[in-house]
């Protein structure tokens, strides 16, 4: 289901990304499923330090680690190219007029060898309505990048009170065949 | 559809009386106002906007704080844009959070306009769906003083609809500027502002 496309790689970024958050002390982990997040989604999953909070709109995840913020923990919020549609409001209305943290890990669609028609136009807008809303971008193409650049992000995310998003690259995570 | 008669402002006074160290969450508008009404708090974290959003808001700060009570306040208006967090609320089962909707079945803010909630939606119900056990609704101000034990003291999470009326309240403003806020709340709970 989740062909590597393009890369083939050794290097094991989800684990990477996971190690790193771990690192942080990330303890809230936000999410709608892409197929690109899963095994991260495992493996955050399976560290009892994290808190799993499935949403049913990527917007509430923005809510929620602004929340987590005034608690005084952290979180992360994952999703695929197209829930950055689904944030807008919520990341100008609370995360920049309040200035939050905000790291998200965003797996991008509509690119490398996207099947899905559907997927391409949200996939093209998604780093200028990123940068529309004055979220700060790192985009990844290499397995062996992703740890460098989540740790940056969320070093300006978290010390610097700067919104922030890594892009996984779809050729990085791969692209969905739908049996052509 | 139901009558709503309760003065919105002698439930927030119910509601808050005695509050302790409570955490207070307020969804954008009315319940900002009414919040302040009594007294504006250092623990107060009113939304001016992220409609949709303020019952995340309290999600987060909940599971971040475990061993403190927190209590959002919202509309209708601002509930029924985020259906989908009662949903969400419902599947972390967060024994800290209480959420109350003051239903005017209006849009106070924005010209008073009737809500969903006007034309038969039954908010306490679609919670109750969502499989939040403790999901009222409250038309009597004895209700809400049993409520304010349990925002307390009861298993959450608490979801309670209080029909209030549609009268127009006094618009009493708290600090509207956003990191002001965040700093405040973070320094009163967490001894610092900082990271
Ligand atoms: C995304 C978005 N849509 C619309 C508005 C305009 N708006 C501001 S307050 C409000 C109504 C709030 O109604 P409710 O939550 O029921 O509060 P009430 O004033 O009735 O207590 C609306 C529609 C907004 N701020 N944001
Ligand atoms: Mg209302």
């Amino acid at each position: 289901m989740n062909d590597a496309a393009g890369a083939t790689q050794s290097v094991d970024w989800p684990g990477d990304i996971h190690r790193t958050l771990a690192a942080l002390d990330v303890r809230q982990i936000a999410y709608v499923p892409d197929a690109g997040h899963q095994r991260l989604i495992e493996l955050c999953q399976a560290d009892n330090a994290m808190r799993m909070v499935p949403l049913t709109s990527e917007e509430e995840g923005v809510g929620l680690v602004a929340g987590a913020w005034l608690g005084g923990e952290r979180g992360v919020l994952m999703m695929q190219s197209s829930g950055v549609g689904n944030c807008v409001n919520a990341i100008a209305s609370i995360t920049r007029a309040c200035q939050f943290p905000l790291l998200m890990l965003i797996t991008m669609r509509g690119e490398w060898g996207e099947g899905n028609p559907w997927q391409v136009p949200m996939g093209r807008a998604t780093p200028e309505v990123l940068d529309t809303l004055g979220v700060q971008i790192a985009r990844v193409d290499r397995a062996e990048d992703v740890a460098g650049a989540v740790a940056a992000m969320a070093a300006l995310a978290f010390k610097s009170t700067t919104p922030c998003a890594v892009l996984l690259s779809q050729r990085l995570v791969g692209a969905k065949s739908f049996q052509d | 559809m139901s009558a709503a008669t309760l003065d919105r402002r002698a439930v927030i006074a119910e509601l808050l009386e005695r509050r302790g160290d409570l955490l207070l969450v307020c969804g954008l508008g009315g319940t900002v106002w009414d919040a302040t009404s009594v007294g504006d708090h250092d623990l107060n974290f009113g939304l001016w906007g992220g409609m949709g959003t303020a019952t995340m808001v309290g999600l987060g700060l909940a599971l971040a704080q475990p061993e403190r009570r927190v209590l959002v306040v919202t509309g209708d208006g601002e509930m029924l844009m985020g259906l989908g967090t009662l949903a969400t609320l419902a599947v972390q089962r967060p024994p800290n959070l209480a959420v109350v909707v003051f239903d005017n079945e209006r849009y106070g803010e924005t010209g008073m306009q009737t809500t969903h909630t006007g034309l038969g939606v039954d908010l306490a119900a679609m919670a109750s769906g969502a499989g939040i056990v403790d999901a009222t609704t409250i038309r009597e101000l004895g209700g809400v003083a049993a409520l304010r034990d349990r925002v307390h003291d009861g298993a959450g999470p608490i979801f309670s609809v209080i029909k209030v009326s549609a009268d127009r309240a006094e618009m009493v403003l708290p600090v509207r500027d956003g990191p002001l806020l965040k700093h405040r709340f973070r320094t009163a709970l967490l001894g610092s502002p900082g990271a």
